[in-house]
């Protein structure tokens, strides 16, 4: 009898790829859900949290992290078998991190500005999404990700229905928490207009513009933000700067920060680079 | 012929990032200990290059989930002292709460759901829950109260973003400081009760002569400055850290190595095997700044029924437990005397070049940031030392050592036991990376 329930508990499992730790650790600062979720699901596999793993296939895998090595490459292959709902969390997971920042430069003058044995250091040229190597059936944003996202996903997956997530700016945020403009008010550039809401707009509530930590929003319109920014004074290589952080690699972002390093003086809009 | 047996740890468990043990024993002699980390690297100190002095506490962060106050304290004050800036002693007094923060979460996460399991015997605080409810939850509360903390000061818990160079964006709303009082003054009775359960542990036997090293203060338990000291009589400046400790680099590791100079830029430093192993974290702190801890955690230490300094790394649980107690104490001072939002909460300045230096005290230990800006405001040289490197070579030094009392032990005994004795150190590893894997070789 019990051993029937025990088996219908959904599995979860954690898996890390690079990354800081802290989207899964969001797991275990939900402090008021944390043991109700462990009574409801079986947590299978969450080596941060617990030495006991059970092997797969996992009802959900909750995925965190870039993909940097070779192995890693094969690694998320396995665990894409492994899950019948593969889900990112964070960043990394979903659009390579602010490790990232290498896909534009040459990591192998990285390694030897780091590392005094470069020829110890296995590593890609790249910090890729999880998306590129494998099917991603649902991504949670964030740098970190906001825990209350994660419970609600965690719930909508065990009662078996979609994970109500927005997908709108992080402006309506701001205007619902009643947070005057810094764009507007004070002229600060501030991608929170790009930007997808669930951080509840805490950069602007605490004077500061947004720096993209959800990534891009459903509709984004970089180059038109980024040529308003232009024209009020902002300087290209800034812009360039705050779109490449946490989500750089992220196609609007990225898209939007590459011309403006190749435009020059030219306005993005009239270069038909919005996408 | 002699006996070979290996043991080995694929993935360690209940640490932070990613490491592996292999331990090689031939006959009852450990002839290899090796803790690989493979957790892959991420190149902070290179792409910081070209980025904004404002933007680098938000980036550092980034190193670690667990601690990025930490990440974010050592790199403002590095950088205010290459700009030449001096912030006020209301803005000290906040950054020293928002540490408070961080110590609580961290070493309460630690000592309640990854390390308790160890000495009660089960294989993770989740399953704790079954026969310790009370204590998990004690834990989660106070880690949540730590968190809370982090929420008012800096936004957010994990990444806080009102954290900048000369201080905070906007200083905390009075009202959220104040309405946490009574959480915090429960978070103390909490932090004293766990002291005296996790000091009636049953703790392994195991002396180390450890070289001791943290920041030390006259005033104050060290948080965010202080001399570099150590147990063998070393006292300098963060300024001259950098003479007097290396950074080794090894093949099992994508984290660097440091270890301590016999003396200051001791010649060769690129040979492998120049200076010696140290320990950083709390149990180095209490060693060091016992009397600096403040009342309720002095008194917590000096009737725990240890005797420090302790060698035995067992005893960090109990060290974490009093640090907290120590934490609780301080933040419920700070938020007492906070009487109202300070006027100024960030002092500005012009990027110019310049070149800055500091060490914070890390719940993991001792963490070192430099930074050089160039003539264009942007910084064109960092180098990051996490507690985590630092402790990497004791760790293994530990195991060479702690491996024959485990022998007798089949495999999994054993190889529990070393994890154990890895956990005591509460490894960060995605820190250390530019940081761990456990195989046991019985050889």
């Amino acid at each position: 009898m019990s051993k029937t329930s025990e088996r219908a508990k959904p599995r979860l499992a954690v898996f890390k790829f690079a990354s800081c730790d802290g989207c899964q650790l969001s797991l275990l600062d939900a402090e008021d859900e944390l043991l109700l979720i462990a009574d409801r699901v079986e947590i299978a596999y969450f080596l941060e949290a617990r030495t006991q793993t059970l092997d797969g296939p996992y009802d959900v895998g909750l995925v965190e992290g870039s993909v940097t090595t070779a192995h890693d490459a094969e690694r998320i292959r396995e665990i894409r078998r492994q899950c019948k709902f593969l889900v990112t969390i964070g960043a990394c997971a979903t659009a390579g991190g602010i490790q990232a920042l290498r896909n534009w430069a040459d990591v192998n003058e990285f390694i030897a500005q780091v590392y005094a044995r470069p020829d110890y250091i296995r590593t890609l040229a790249t910090s890729t999404p999880i998306g590129y190597h494998v099917p991603v059936d649902f991504e949670l944003r964030g740098c970190p990700i906001n825990k209350q996202q994660l419970v609600e996903l965690v719930t909508a997956l065990v009662v078996g229905r979609v994970p109500r997530v927005p997908g709108y700016s992080v402006c309506v945020e701001c205007k619902r928490r009643g947070t005057v403009c810094v764009a507007v008010a004070q002229g600060i550039a501030c991608v929170g207009p790009l930007t997808q809401a669930g951080c509840g707009a805490i950069c602007p509530a605490f004077q500061r513009e947004c720096f993209g930590c959800f990534g891009p929003q459903q509709q984004p319109n970089p180059a038109s933000l980024c040529d308003h920014y232009r024209e009020q004074g902002a300087e290209p290589a800034h812009l360039v700067r705050l779109l490449r952080n946490f989500n750089g690699y992220a196609p609007a972002f990225r898209d939007a920060s590459d011309a403006l390093e190749s435009t020059g003086d030219a306005t993005l809009a009239d270069q038909g680079t919005q996408r | 012929m002699t006996q070979t047996r290996q043991l080995e740890v694929k993935a360690l468990t209940r640490v932070e990032g990613e490491g592996r043990l292999y331990v090689r024993i031939e006959g009852d002699r450990v002839s290899h200990v090796e803790l690989n980390i493979y957790e892959p690297p991420r190149f902070f100190e290179s792409f910081l290059r070209g980025r904004e002095i404002r933007e680098v506490p938000d980036i550092t962060a980034r190193i670690c989930g667990i601690c990025p106050v930490a990440y974010q304290m050592s790199s403002c004050h590095a950088l205010e002292k290459a700009l030449g800036l001096t912030v006020t002693p209301e803005i000290r007094r906040l950054r020293r709460l928002l540490y408070c923060g961080e110590w609580i979460e961290s070493h309460a996460l630690h000592m309640h759901l990854l390390h308790a399991p160890d000495f009660l015997g089960y294989e993770s605080g989740l399953s704790m829950v079954a026969d310790h409810r009370e204590v998990v939850e004690r834990g989660l509360r106070m880690k949540k109260i730590g968190n809370e903390l982090l929420e008012i000061l800096g936004g957010r818990a994990i990444h806080p973003i009102n954290v900048t160079v000369g201080g905070f964006y906007r200083a905390p709303r009075l009202k959220a400081l104040k309405a946490l009082l009574p959480d915090l003054e429960w978070g103390l009775g909490a932090a004293l009760e766990t002291v005296r359960l996790v000091a009636s542990f049953d703790f392994p036997p195991f002396e180390q002569p450890y070289t001791f090293v943290s920041l030390r203060h006259a005033d104050e338990y060290p948080m965010n400055d202080g001399h570099v000291v150590a147990s063998n009589g070393l006292d300098i400046p963060v300024e001259q850290y950098e003479q007097h400790f290396a950074e080794r680099h090894r093949p099992q590791s994508t984290a660097l190595h440091s270890v301590l100079l016999a003396s200051p830029n001791e010649p060769d430093t690129s040979n492998e095997n120049c200076g010696a192993n140290y320990l950083v974290g709390p149990l180095a702190r209490i060693a060091l700044c016992l009397e600096q801890l403040p009342p309720q955690a002095r008194q917590a230490a000096e009737s725990c029924g240890i005797n420090w300094p302790s060698g035995n790394n067992f005893h960090s649980i109990v060290a974490r437990g009093i640090e907290v107690v120590a934490a609780f104490e301080e933040a419920i001072q700070i938020v007492r005397d906070y009487s109202a939002e300070p006027a100024v909460s960030r002092i500005e300045f012009t990027p110019r070049a310049g070149e800055g230096c500091h060490a914070t005290e890390a719940p993991r230990g001792l963490i070192y940031h430099r930074y050089r800006i160039g003539d264009d405001g942007l910084i064109a040289e960092s180098k990051i030392v996490p507690p985590t490197s630092q402790n990497q070579g004791q760790i293994e030094d530990d195991l060479l050592h702690f491996v024959p009392s485990v022998l007798h032990f089949e495999d999994d005994e054993a190889t529990r036991r070393c994890e154990h004795l890895i956990r005591n150190y509460d490894p960060c590893i995605s820190c250390a990376t530019h940081f761990l894997r456990l195989t046991v070789d019985r050889g």
